[in-house]
């Protein structure tokens, strides 16, 4: 889809939502709309996209009393704003969005938390990403290293890149929106995405990519949408298995769950963003006795965050509810640097290549 | 054996003055600070019930005066009828001395040991005499004594004795000093507040160290005063039984029924015959066996309750409401006064009130006001059978929060009034629990929790209306408008969403390029008939239609339109101005009316 079509037809859905509140007040209904309930409590595993989504519950929102009913109003300023915004070719970010709204009086937000959620709200009620809105996030993505050759359509023209030979040490930063990425050819075997710079700095020093042909991507912690979006291209489309590597820390597993399964947040774009296939490497709570790695106790909020987990369908696996309540058992937790209590290869030379042999990708 | 004769040359029999003056805190004056709280309510109580006996408006002053670094002159004055001059000396210089021991009715004071334990405080710390004028009519001269207690034997002392003149036609005055500080200043206004809430026909004047504090009356009518009545059966016990019996010197049936209330003669056979003792014995015969037969029979025989009309005063929902209102502001206040019940004899009656909303502090417990016998109760609160009904009731189904006590900007008062209110110690902080009482309270507290939550469903009701209109009328119309715009077509009119929701009389204000515009569309059913006021600085000079009447105060105008308006037509004002100020609607009632300012 060409840019041109693409705006047009956000701009179609955007208009659609207000047309619909005209009608239903040119009949002398009060405004109203309807949205998925956002809760843990509301989200379905859909056996044929093999991800998360939101389910049937839903919750109506009516401006008949003044709290909904401002909510609709700023929504309506929202949805008038993008449409300017789309008709000028111009684009924004969340946060001045969230700025734009101080000259909206009644309908201006109390904090970007309100506008970030209300844009969520308008991309499940549009079917389309924020992006498509021309809003941008303002973190960087992530970072891909690797045997991975890309075409980007900049603002400045078209380049070719290739993800270990013409990129520095940081490796080719994932722009914010992936739509303009094209995978031209890659010499991978398979993906590994990273949470913590320091671990992917490791992989590349000691030569990872190169030796079990990798391409590695640095999460950054919990991955903003273009990397979990990457993610499931270089999986779906170049067939590439996917292995998530993260602290032994129940924070961690969310930051699988979110790139396997997608999120809460987000469930309405989970067949856009979730990777189904995308397996848990480690830190594995087994690995901190098997290896006896160094570790921290888990704090309170530690232990509460891994006992809602066992409560979310996400991790609803044996799998899954082994670890956690062998890991609640423990009391313990350790980062993926731990691993270096065995030497600076030992990831690399040893618990890495012994995993993914034992999941069978190498 | 040496040592038991040793031990006897060292026993004695102790004074009642001596065993307070070691035991202070038994009655209050266990610290400095506490002590003048003491002083102030013992004096104020015994004032309260001399005018009420004597069916005076009590006018009471009370002052707080420090004389040196840390010596306070308390001074108590009232316009009661005065006592006695060879009474005085016994009053207020010999503890156990008094007129409310013996009799069974409702008072603040019972055993006179107050006012003369502050006396006997006084002369401990510093040694001064307390002054005591007292003057009984016109037609009398004022006494004015200067008053000690001789510890060991607890008689007064009486170093001065003399006639004086008083501007005071009658009453009473007491000055007491002693060491103390003022630490204790708000408990004390406190006190003097409460006092007033729970007696409005008092006046009370406070100067505090200069500083005058008035609490009014707001009632005019001296409460009746509570009639003594004769002992219950059911509220005897064997000493009490044995000692009147003694005295006594009817046929057992008369004394029955002419020494006990409710006992007529018919009860008077029963228990005779339940407890096998000849009507025609002499009371003064009987020994320790048939007394206590007798008594078990008492016990037994099923007698109405005693007579609470007659030995009660009660404060009345009305008064405690007034009272109430007078000292804290509300939104809601309820009374209630239960009928009178009784615990082993004594007859007693539960009052209560729940308030709420006003300038209540929102956060933290409610406030919990206890009175006893029109006596505010201001220790020990942990202690007492009150707070102990008031965590066991569930606040939470009455629409307050609760950890233990009810959390929020409420208010709660409960008064037991008894002809002997159970109080844990001889301080009189705190209630016992007694189930009769503790049930009763509950009972009443659960009554008045249905009214505060059908107050505040009431509200919420009214709030959520409020919040509706104001979406309705002000939100809704600014959604169309921004649609509207998006969508690119003409503005969708929202008057009928108006109309059908609200079915109401519906006043809009609003300013745009120096025009103000004010609509009332009447969305109801039938014709209406009301007056529109606007306040504002803006003259309205050019006002279309015409104000029917303006008032110009202080650079305010008042403009008035008289208006009739059809259902479902529109009546519409406008004129050049800057839309400050108000609108109001009135001759209709407030269930109809909605009035939305859009300039706000």
């Amino acid at each position: 889809m060409s840019r041109k079509e693409m705006d047009a037809r956000a701009r179609e859905q955007l208009v659609h939502i207000a047309h619909g509140w005209y009608d239903q007040m040119r009949d002398g209904l009060v405004p109203f709309i309807r949205l998925p309930t956002r809760t843990k409590q509301n989200i379905e595993y859909n056996d044929e996209s093999e991800v998360w989504t939101y389910g049937e519950k839903e919750s109506m929102r009516s401006a008949n009393s003044e709290k909904s009913a401002i909510h609709l109003l700023k929504m309506a300023y929202v949805i008038g704003f993008l449409k300017q915004q789309l008709a000028e070719g111009r684009s924004s970010t969340l946060r001045e969005l969230y700025y734009i709204s101080e000259g909206w009086k009644r309908a201006k937000f109390g904090a970007q938390d309100e506008s970030n959620r209300l844009i969520e709200d308008l991309e499940i009620l549009t079917d389309l990403q924020r992006e498509a809105f021309h809003l941008r996030p303002e973190e960087d993505g992530a970072a891909i290293f690797g045997p991975l050759q890309i075409r980007e359509s900049t603002q400045r023209g078209v380049r070719e890149i290739h993800c270990q030979e013409n990129v520095g040490e940081a490796g080719y930063p994932i722009p914010n929106n992936v739509d303009t990425l094209d995978f031209i050819d890659h010499d991978a075997k398979f993906v590994i995405a990273i949470e913590t710079g320091g671990m992917y700095a490791r992989l590349m020093e000691n030569g990872f990519d190169e030796e079990y042909g990798a391409i590695l991507v640095n999460l950054k912690g919990q991955p903003a949408r273009s990397t979990r979006r990457v993610l499931r291209r270089l999986n779906e489309a170049m067939d590439l298995p996917v292995v998530v590597f993260t602290d032994g820390d129940p924070w961690s597993y969310r930051i699988y769950a979110s790139v396997a399964y997608g999120s809460i947040k987000s469930a309405h774009m989970s067949e856009r963003l979730a990777t189904p296939q995308a397996q848990f490497i480690g830190v594995q709570p087994s690995d901190i006795s098997d290896y006896n790695l160094p570790s921290d106790k888990l704090t309170e909020q530690d232990v509460a965050a891994l006992k809602s987990e066992l409560t979310d369908p996400r991790f609803a696996t044996d799998y899954w509810r082994e670890q956690i309540n062998l890991q609640l058992e423990m009391k313990l937790k350790s980062e993926q640097q731990a691993f270096a209590s065995r030497g600076l290869d030992f990831v690399t030379k040893e618990y890495l290549p012994n995993r993914l042999s034992e999941m069978g990708i190498i | 054996m040496v040592i038991a004769e040793d031990l006897a040359k060292q026993q004695r029999s102790i004074s009642v003055a001596e065993f307070f003056e070691k035991n202070k805190h038994l009655l209050g004056f266990d610290s400095p600070t506490r002590g003048i709280i003491t002083t102030v309510k013992e004096a104020v109580d015994n004032a309260l019930d001399a005018c009420e006996e004597a069916e005076v408006l009590p006018d009471i002053f009370v002052a707080i005066r420090k004389t040196n670094s840390d010596v306070y002159r308390i001074t108590v004055e009232d316009n009661g009828p005065g006592i006695v001059p060879k009474n005085v000396p016994y009053v207020f210089g010999k503890l156990l001395y008094g007129s409310r021991f013996h009799q069974i009715r409702q008072s603040r004071g019972q055993q006179g040991i107050g006012i003369s334990a502050a006396v006997l405080y006084a002369q401990l710390t510093t040694g001064v005499p307390a002054l005591v004028i007292s003057r009984t009519g016109a037609d009398v001269r004022a006494h004015r004594f200067e008053l000690m207690i001789k510890t060991e034997t607890n008689e007064p002392d009486i170093l001065v004795d003399e006639e004086i003149d008083w501007d005071r036609t009658h009453g009473t005055r007491i000055e007491i000093e002693f060491k103390s500080t003022l630490a204790a200043k708000k408990k004390l206004l406190e006190y003097l507040r409460y006092t007033a809430v729970v007696n409005p026909h008092a006046r009370i004047t406070a100067d505090i160290d200069g500083e005058i504090t008035v609490f009014e009356r707001v009632s005019s009518e001296v409460p009746p005063c509570p009639k003594a009545i004769l002992p219950h059966p059911h509220g005897i016990e064997f000493g009490a039984l044995k000692r009147i019996a003694a005295t006594n010197s009817d046929t057992l049936d008369e004394f029955l029924v002419n020494c006990f209330s409710r006992v007529g003669r018919k009860t008077a056979d029963e228990i005779l015959g339940l407890a096998q003792i000849k009507p025609r014995r002499k009371a003064k015969t009987l020994d320790s066996d048939e007394l206590k037969r007798l008594l078990e029979a008492m016990q037994q025989v099923k007698i109405p309750a005693p007579p609470a009309q007659q030995c009660l005063s009660p404060i009345s929902e009305d008064l405690i409401r007034k009272g109430l209102e007078k000292e804290v502001q509300l939104d809601f206040i309820k009374a209630r006064t239960r009928p009178s019940a009784v615990f082993s004899g004594h007859s007693f009656i539960i009052e209560a009130a729940i308030g709420y909303g006003g300038k209540l502090p929102a956060e933290g417990s409610a406030q919990i006001l206890r009175f006893a016998n029109r006596v505010p109760l201001l220790y020990q609160q942990g202690a007492c059978a009150i707070t102990n009904c008031i965590s066991q009731v569930n606040w939470k189904s009455y629409g307050l929060s609760q950890q233990g006590l009810p959390v929020g900007p409420a208010l709660i008062m409960v008064h037991v009034a008894s002809t002997n209110v159970p109080f844990t110690s001889e301080s009189k902080d705190a209630i016992a629990s007694i189930p009769e009482i503790e049930r009763e309270i509950i009972l009443v507290l659960q009554e008045l929790g249905r009214e505060l939550k059908a107050y505040i469903n009431r509200r919420d009701r009214n709030k959520l209306q409020d919040d509706r209109a104001r979406a309705i009328c002000s939100i809704i119309p600014e959604i169309a408008r921004k649609v509207s715009d998006i969508v690119e077509l003409p503005l969708v009119d929202t008057s009928p969403i108006e109309g059908k929701i609200m079915r109401k009389l519906v006043a809009k204000k609003r300013t745009c390029d120096g025009k103000v515009s004010i609509d009332v569309h009447n969305y109801t059913a039938r014709e209406l008939v009301f007056t529109l006021y606007n306040l504002s600085r803006d003259s309205a000079s050019d006002a279309v239609p015409k104000p029917d009447f303006v008032d110009d105060f202080d650079g305010e105008y008042n403009k008035v339109w008289k208006c009739r308006l059809e259902p479902g037509t529109v009546w519409q004002v406008t004129y050049s101005g800057t839309g400050d100020g108000s609108i109001d609607l009135r001759g209709v009632e407030d269930n109809v009316k909605v009035v939305v300012d859009l300039d706000v």
